[in-house]
């Protein structure tokens, strides 16, 4: 499914844990966001969240469960800011539990700071109810 | 030594390894695992290591890629060495101050500023 509609374009992904695949749906938002002439910055985070998010899936929220079980991914791009949703078969999680990994002792922790950047970087960030399907939106920088 | 699938370029210069990376994005995990590995050896290999990394061709760097950074961090402070990043991308500079890893690791503008420093 795909959508240029006058203004916005909207896509809607299923995609595998394969580098390959998900760097094609990368550069499928990263090419709708091109179309609104987005600066690199904004491009640099989209893709870098994009990239958090849909690892987090893979590697946490599908954990147990089958290889080539897909993360369902859609966008809604305009000139003004791109809505993404990045949702996941697993069973979910509760964000509120992971360690702030910016706190003293948990500074050399290897993991935990995908969500972060992701908050850093996005106007809004909410997973639902259940945990395993997150809502970002990134807004694009006034006068950029 | 890195053989002819090696994600890193080494040098070594007045005793220090100098790492640079292959790819643009360090964004796969698999390939973030095998310069993990690579890295790994290098400092195995050392008895007190003193090793530079520079990000000069890198545009693209996830989370992941900073657990990798920081078990490097460990394992060179493990065997008293030293660790330095140098040429970070001011986009992937502000990752690391994001996730306040700039506190963490000692990062220089440039190499030779980098090569100053080791003791």
């Amino acid at each position: 499914m795909n959508h240029a509609a006058g203004h916005r374009v909207r896509d809607v992904l299923s995609v595998s844990n394969d580098p390959a695949v998900i760097e094609r749906a990368e550069e499928r938002v990263l090419s709708s966001l091109s179309q609104f002439h987005y600066p690199k910055a904004s491009l640099f985070a989209v893709r870098l969240c994009l990239h958090e998010a849909l690892s987090n899936s893979f590697r946490h929220g599908h954990r147990g469960l089958p290889e080539n079980t897909p993360v369902r991914l859609s966008f809604d791009a305009t000139a003004g800011q791109v809505e993404i949703h990045v949702e996941d078969q697993g069973p979910g999680f509760d964000p509120a539990e992971v360690p702030d990994p910016t706190l003293e002792e948990n500074l050399e922790r290897g993991s935990g700071r995908g969500l972060l950047l992701i908050r850093a970087y996005m106007a809004e960030a909410e997973y639902n109810a259940k945990g395993n399907s997150l809502r970002m939106v990134y807004k694009r920088p006034a006068g950029a | 030594m890195p053989g002819a699938e090696s994600r890193i370029r080494v040098k070594r210069i007045d005793g220090v390894i100098q790492v640079e990376f292959v790819d643009r994005n360090i964004l796969d995990e698999g390939n973030i695992q095998s310069i993990g590995d690579e890295v790994a050896a290098l400092i195995d290999a050392d008895p007190s290591p003193r090793l530079l990394i520079s990000f000069a061709n890198v545009e693209h760097l996830s989370s992941a890629a900073l657990g990798t950074l920081i078990t490097i961090n460990n394992k060179i402070r493990a065997k008293s060495g030293q660790l330095r990043l140098t040429n970070i991308d001011p986009q992937i500079y502000e990752v690391f101050t994001i996730t306040r890893l700039n506190k963490l690791f000692q990062i220089h503008p440039t190499v030779a500023d980098a090569m100053r420093t080791f003791a």
